[in-house]
């Protein structure tokens, strides 16, 4: 009995010792307040810098809920294991982070930590501003310290106990996070590398592109590296040589896409990624799209396939032309009188403001999610491709319906086996639910 | 929620539902009903306006998604009823019963600007979206040939274009 005691004494000793342990080095301290610099004490030109920075990481998209007020924060951010709000980063003294010094501000860049020392969950993609310059954290500091204050605190999160206990994100840091200023490969080119620092920091493509494990992680590995993940109930493609559009995706085509919205031979930034172009690329000065672009390119196998694009898009025109013959199938039947009005293509070649669906990777997608989503809710004429929108099919067709365009548009624009079960995907779309 | 736009030309906000359709507030709010009800779920094309210049079926466009867009409707494609297509459908004498008309002159304006000089199968390809009960798609056909040729000076051609594949990359004419 006296054993079994000392036995649990010792047991309970260890587990106290590692808590102490593990709190102490979980710990982070509180960095002292600040009263918030004026915006006068700003360069101009260091200003002028961190906002071209703060597009690259398009900050106002999660920092802002539709038609909040920018930079507030408030977004609803809805996770696998809750909801999170993002956050009030203007210079409001009590409600944002108007008391954060320079060196508050750059822990929580580079360590996912707050000025009050508790730890940050990782929806703040810190795992990827890690790799952020110093430099360029004193620049987008002087940025955001110089918005407009505006007093707004957002809704709590919704995680349940214990992932709501900040203390142990140290523990999913210290599996999954590696702190570290971006370093450049030597034999890659400058652009190379001012792409990479964009793409892998700032931009953060990784936090959609690449899928994430149990604990919501990004998985780690070649393999896994921007090779597509679902996100907000869409599918963001991969960014390698695994993306399914017929066109290979050069550096000019992703410069293109980009900088523009779309592509005559590629698809619509639609969705979550309409932001990544209207509030990031589209204000970014050309030599950082192009950077990004010869970066993700580079790792695409674009240079290597010997594609003939005027092939390509032949192809695809001849697949779409309109075919009275084909009546009798209900999805083309419906195809003809609801898209083919903005998506018919002349034979000198598809417009870009005219999608020709042959070429687009929602349609050659392994399931028909992102293709479902623009059809049920449409394009608004601020999302993607400037001043081009899609109405909202979902008002007005059946799940049926839907699944029939679908179904025709796969069947009749590739060579690729059918979807299944696409009326399952188009109820679950509909439901908002994220597969 | 309040969402702004310019109503052929007029600035215009709506309080509005978000999901309200535009057609709604085209008819309802502004008191323009040249655009038509026509089956409420973007298979007929009666209820067709432009937004920022292309056709957009309005009975299922959320109002939310035109914020801040230019809108223009059958009444504000000309200040007297002068555009090409307007004239060529008084000359052919297109309409019946007319509850189409406007959704296929809005529809077919749109599409001159992409395909100045369409073919019949060009034709048939983007304006087969537009129902008309009256079957007067022939004399529809006929005004838009003449408008496009008033337009652009051409006779288009009457043969539907082959659908072959282009030798190279074909230009594309970009729109934004």
């Amino acid at each position: 009995m006296r054993r079994l005691a000392r036995a649990l004494a010792t047991l309970l000793g260890i587990v106290v010792l590692g808590l102490v342990v593990f709190t102490m080095w979980a710990w982070r301290s509180a960095i002292e307040p600040i009263t918030p610099p004026s915006a006068a004490s700003f360069d101009p030109a260091l200003v002028a810098k961190g906002e071209k920075l703060a597009d690259a990481g398009y900050c106002l998209t999660c920092h802002t809920p539709p038609r909040g007020k920018p930079y507030a924060g408030g977004l609803p951010m809805v996770t696998a294991f809750g909801t999170i709000y993002s956050t009030n980063i203007t210079p409001d003294a009590a409600t944002g982070i108007g008391n954060w010094s320079q060196e508050a501000f750059t822990r929580a860049l580079h360590e996912g930590v707050a000025r009050d020392g508790s730890h940050l969950f990782p929806a703040f993609p810190y795992d990827h501003f890690t790799r952020v310059s110093d430099d360029d954290a004193k620049a987008l500091y002087a940025f955001v310290m110089t918005r407009p204050a505006v007093a707004q605190t957002a809704p709590p999160n919704t995680l349940p106990f214990p992932l709501n206990v900040r203390l142990l994100q140290a523990g999913w840091k210290l599996l999954f996070f590696k702190e570290g200023r971006f370093q450049p490969v030597t034999e890659q080119s400058a652009e190379w590398n001012r792409g990479a620092y964009l793409a892998e920091g700032l931009s953060h493509c990784g936090a959609c592109h690449t899928p994430r494990n149990a604990l919501g992680a990004e998985k780690k590995g070649a393999d896994a590296h921007l090779a597509g993940a679902a996100i907000d109930g869409w599918f963001a493609p991969p960014l390698t040589a695994a993306n399914p559009a017929p066109v290979p995706w050069s550096a000019a085509e992703l410069h293109d896409y980009l900088r523009n919205g779309g592509t005559p031979y590629h698809g619509v930034a639609a969705g979550p990624m309409s932001n990544v172009v209207r509030q990031g690329y589209a204000l970014l000065d050309d030599a950082d799209v192009n950077a990004v672009a010869s970066y993700i390119a580079s790792g695409n196998g674009s240079a290597d396939r010997k594609a003939d694009v005027g092939q390509i898009v032949g192809d695809a025109l001849a697949r779409s032309r309109y075919d009275a013959s084909q009546g009798g199938d209900h999805g083309a039947a419906l195809y003809t009188s609801a898209c083919a009005a903005c998506h018919y293509n002349p034979v000198s070649g598809p417009l870009l403001a005219r999608p020709e669906l042959g070429l687009k990777s929602s349609i050659s997608a392994p399931d028909p999610t992102n293709l479902v989503q623009v059809i049920l809710h449409g394009i608004g004429v601020k999302d993607g491709l400037p001043g081009t929108m899609m109405p909202a099919f979902g008002a007005g067709m059946s799940d049926d319906d839907v699944a029939a365009i679908a179904t025709y548009l796969r069947k009749s624009r590739t060579t690729l086996p059918p979807w299944t079960d696409v009326p399952g995907v188009v109820a679950r779309v509909r439901s908002g639910k994220t597969p | 929620m309040t969402t702004t736009f310019t109503l052929n030309g007029k600035p215009m906000s709506a309080e509005v539902p978000d999901d309200t359709p535009l057609l709604w507030v085209i008819r309802e709010t502004a008191n323009l009903t040249g655009t038509k009800f026509g089956c409420g779920i973007g298979m007929c094309g009666a209820c067709t306006v432009h937004i920022e210049g292309r056709a957009t079926r309005s009975c299922i466009t959320p109002v939310s998604l035109v914020d801040g867009a230019a809108i223009t409707t059958i009444e504000g494609l000309s200040a007297d009823n002068s555009h090409p297509l307007q004239k060529a459908w008084v000359t052919c004498q297109v309409p019946q019963c007319g509850y189409c008309q406007s959704g296929q002159i809005m529809q077919a304006a749109a599409m001159l600007k992409d395909i100045p000089q369409p073919s019949d199968a060009d034709i048939d390809g983007v304006m087969s979206g537009n129902l008309c009960r009256c079957m007067a798609y022939v004399r529809i056909r006929s005004a838009i040939k003449i408008a496009a040729v008033e337009m652009h000076g051409v006779v288009p051609p009457t043969a539907a274009s082959a659908p072959a594949a282009p030798a190279s990359a074909p230009e594309v004419a970009k729109h934004v």
